[in-house]
């Protein structure tokens, strides 16, 4: 390794940074204002490199030169921008007071119908944009090659470090961003709109976003997979620079780039890895990252479950209903079977994310992670281990419960927004590790031949399995909920030091409930595995986290049955609407923007609800 | 003459529990009224209810002739009505000036506005101190700013929230004199007090309230001659 080669790197990792400052400076500004993480950012982003690499060619079709690339640059971000005012004004402004589990999820709706809309307006190809005029030849640096578009996004950041710093300091609308930053109430006692200021804001954090992207595209072609890995990157930047601060933001591009340059001399397989120990690191000294400042955590912040007498008729009630499932074979197509044996799955997945959601108040934004450790755990132990069902199905739930000791450890001591964030970005590593390390996980491609053992092939024998498994495991959980241990998590959700104040070891109580619901999910994966007979990286992904969350909120937070009638809505939904139409992915994100507008409680919950408003 | 705030049958609650049962007062233009009561009695309450920081009911809520009942807080202010809250609410990370830029509207017909040149002259220990941050400052250069950075909206009145508590004692004689200030300046003044000795120097009105209920209206200087009744509302 000689000197050049460390300064190539370094200037490779410098590159990085700046347009990670770029993108990420844009959510961390929103962020500081509307305290909403803006999910829709990497969307935002993404829209800006498919417009800039629509739009440039055909500027410099009109006009070739380095003016006209720029102006396209701009031009495209602008018009993020724009789409920026139009989020605020039809969603964004409809729940700045809503808990940040539904703020999250409405605007992963947004990422969800954006997904759709981008295939329909560019087309399914990756598209890559045009070099840029003038800065087309490598340049050479003690004897190397470097690529002079990576120079120019070098100063490209500090250009934009600068320009934001100047909006904040130096503009009245930026000291009023400052000032509501800290206080947005003492801001409209002194006779300011806010709906202005907030649009204004979501302007300038489209546009940074918009800049983001559309500076991308002499380098990586425009495709539908930017948003969610470029969220995931800033998601990290904001949170160790501290939630809100720009110079924050700045210090940990600037780190997480050198990091990501050299860790792959380190890691080669996953540079995330190392992102990751940073995070960790970084969250175990400064829990609110760089320049953060402690959230107040408010009431209005927590849903769940509420402590509740069990109810008389319920033992009966699940028998009942458990016959009634375990009569199905006898009238169902092994069709219907495989779809029944999904929802039960899903079920349990759905579950134990409301042990941590509804019960501990802990939202979760990557509950993937556990799932998809329990699927990996059984399918590595068919795949290298010869393990037989029975084998590996326990694998699998150990492995995500080991998963769930070491990620909860460090994020017990996390709450709120960066809880969400965090669980997300340990999803991301997971699914990145999956997907980079071939040799062990196959890659893209996952591992297939995961099987059940002959007898047990047959769809019915394996649903009634399931049926006996999730019914062991959900009566397991639920006797969880109702135990003391339960009260001490929702005694801790509802009032970190009043549980503290009677003695309760409230991390403790919620690393537990981190280990046992990612026991719970990866049991879920595990079975899953079997069913479907092979694994892949997207059982760790975002949407597959999404999915659990919709499940709870389709069936209601506040219900502890929620999440068993969300999974077979959404599931017989999908399984019925999407083969019918392009558009799943659309109408899905609209659907949960709509609940979380109009249908906060859920299906249960609300049922539950209006009984209660008669009683 | 009409009344420049008028209030009547304000109510209003923290979910469950009532707070304010029903209060009715004016406040003369010019004028400065004191709203006296013990710690929890409910001022503070009463104060964020007329400008909608805490949602509230009442029968009549009008400031010069606009009903304000119901109307977003940035618009109550934009009428002219300032309100200065008791933990003072400073902008730690902004500097003296750029709080004060906070709170800058435009002027209004008829009056010369407030400018921060003025400002600095009506609170000179501001004017030392134009570049500090706000939490490089003490509790009453604070309470300073946050009275002159309402100022700076050119307010017809202001409701002040408190203005003496937790300062240093020198600096309740010059809050006294920039109340005095303000009011020959033709701002009215909604000030909520438990100290009576600094209503009684500055207020020409008293409102006194107990447990949310009004238990005596009248000029401060009956008030003031009235032991039973002041035993009897504030315990002194
Ligand atoms: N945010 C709040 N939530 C619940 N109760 C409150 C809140 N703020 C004040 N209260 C209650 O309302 C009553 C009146 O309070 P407040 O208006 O602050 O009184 P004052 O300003 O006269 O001291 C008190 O009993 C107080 O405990
Ligand atoms: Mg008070």
């Amino acid at each position: 390794m000689d000197l050049s080669f460390i300064l190539i790197q370094a200037l490779n990792g410098l590159a990085s940074a700046s347009s990670l400052f770029i993108t990420a400076c844009g959510l961390t500004l929103v962020f500081g204002v509307t305290r909403i993480v803006n999910f829709a950012h990497g969307s935002l982003y993404m829209v800006g490199a498919y417009t800039a690499a629509t739009l440039v060619p055909r500027l410099l079709e009109m006009s070739y030169g380095p003016a006209t690339f720029w102006a396209g640059i701009v031009l495209s971000a602008l018009v993020v921008g724009l789409i920026g005012i139009l989020l605020e004004i039809l969603l964004l402004r409809r729940i700045y007071r809503a808990p940040e589990l539904f703020q999250l999820l409405a605007t992963f709706g947004v990422v969800l119908v954006f997904q759709d809309l981008v295939v329909q307006i560019f087309g399914p190809q990756d598209i890559l944009g045009p070099r840029a005029p003038g800065l087309r030849q490598p340049i050479e640096i003690l004897g190397r090659r470097f690529p002079s578009y990576e120079l120019a996004l070098i100063i490209a950041g500090p250009i934009v470090l600068g320009a934001v710093w100047l909006l904040l300091r130096r503009t009245r609308f930026g000291i009023l961003v400052r000032a509501a930053t800290q206080d947005r109430d003492m801001v409209a006692a002194l006779g300011v709109n806010q709906a202005l200021l907030f649009t204004g804001t979501l302007f300038c954090g489209a546009f940074l976003a918009g800049l983001g992207g559309a500076l991308q595209i002499p380098r990586v072609a425009a495709n539908t997979g930017m948003d969610l890995s470029v969220i995931a990157e800033c998601f990290v930047v904001t949170v160790v620079g501290g939630m809100g601060s720009v110079p924050g933001a700045f210090l940990a591009a600037l780190i997480i780039g050198q990091l990501q340059a050299f860790g792959i001399l380190i890691f080669p397989k996953s540079t995330l890895v190392v992102v990751f120990l940073l995070m960790a690191l970084v969250l175990a000294i400064r829990p609110n990252g760089f320049f953060g400042r402690p959230e107040a955590t408010g009431g209005s912040h927590v849903v769940g479950i509420a402590s509740r007498a069990p109810v008389r008729s319920g033992p009966l009630l699940m028998i009942a209903v458990l016959v009634v499932l375990a009569a199905l074979p006898l009238i169902a197509d092994p069709y219907l079977l495989k779809v029944a044996t999904e929802i039960l799955i899903l079920a349990l997945f759905a579950f134990s994310l409301q042990l941590l959601i509804g019960v501990g108040g802990l939202v979760s934004f990557g509950h993937a992670a556990f799932f998809g450790l329990g699927a990996y755990g059984a399918a590595l132990a068919v795949k290298w281990l010869e393990a037989s069902m029975f084998v590996a199905v326990p694998s699998g739930l150990l492995l995500a419960g080991a998963g769930g000791a070491l990620i909860g450890a460090f994020l017990v001591r996390l709450s709120g927004i960066y809880l969400a964030m965090m669980t997300l970005a340990a999803a991301q590593i997971l699914y990145a590790v999956a997907f980079q390390w071939v040799d062990v996980t196959g890659g893209d491609n996952g591992i297939i031949g995961v099987w059940p053992p002959a007898w047990a092939g047959p769809r019915a024998i394996y649903y009634l399995l399931t049926l006996a498994v999730t019914a062991i495991a959900l009566f397991g959980l639920t006797r969880l909920i109702d135990a003391p241990f339960g009260y001490a998590l929702r005694a801790a959700r509802d009032s970190e030091p009043r549980a503290e104040s009677i003695g309760l070891a409230v991390r403790r109580h919620r690393w537990l409930a981190f280990v046992a619901a990612g026991a719970g999910a990866g049991l879920a994966g595990a079975l899953y595995a079997f069913s479907r007979g092979s694994v892949d990286p997207s059982l760790l992904g975002i949407p597959t986290s999404v999915d659990a969350l919709t499940m709870l909120l389709l069936g209601g937070i506040q219900a502890l049955t929620g999440p068993l009638a969300g999974a077979a809505v959404l599931h017989a939904l999908r399984d019925w609407i999407m083969p019918l139409t392009p558009f799943w992915r659309l109408l899905l994100g609209l659907s949960i923007i709509t609940m979380v507008l109009i249908f906060p409680r859920g299906l249960v919950g609300t049922v539950f609800h209006g009984r209660e408003e008669r009683a | 003459m009409n009344p420049l705030l008028d209030v009547s049958g304000l109510k209003a609650s923290y979910g469950r529990a009532q707070v304010l049962f029903g209060l009715s007062f004016q406040l003369e233009p010019g004028e400065v009224t004191a709203l006296i009561g013990r710690n929890g009695a409910g001022k503070t309450t009463t104060l964020k209810a007329i400008v909608s920081l805490i949602p509230a009911q009442a029968d009549r809520l009008v400031f010069k002739g606009h009903p304000i009942s119901g109307l977003s807080t940035y618009r109550i202010a934009r009428l002219g009505l300032g309100y200065v809250p008791e933990d003072r609410r400073i902008f730690t990370d902004l500097t003296v000036e750029e709080n004060l830029e906070v709170g800058r509207q435009g002027a209004r017909p008829g009056r010369s506005p407030w400018t921060p040149e003025r400002l600095f002259r009506l609170f000179p220990n501001l004017a030392t101190m134009k570049r500090r941050r706000g939490n490089e400052m003490s509790g009453g250069e604070q309470q300073m700013l946050s009275i002159a950075r309402t100022l700076m909206g050119n307010p017809d009145a202001i409701l002040l929230d408190e203005p003496s508590e937790g300062i240093a004692p020198v600096l309740v004689q010059a809050m006294a004199e920039a109340v005095r200030a303000m009011k020959s300046e033709g701002v009215a003044i909604l000030l909520s007090e438990q100290n009576w000795a600094f209503a009684a120097a500055v207020a020409d009105k008293a409102c006194v309230i107990e447990r949310g209920e009004m238990r005596y209206q009248g000029p401060m200087a009956d008030f003031m001659n009235d032991e039973a009744l002041r035993r009897q509302t504030l315990g002194v």
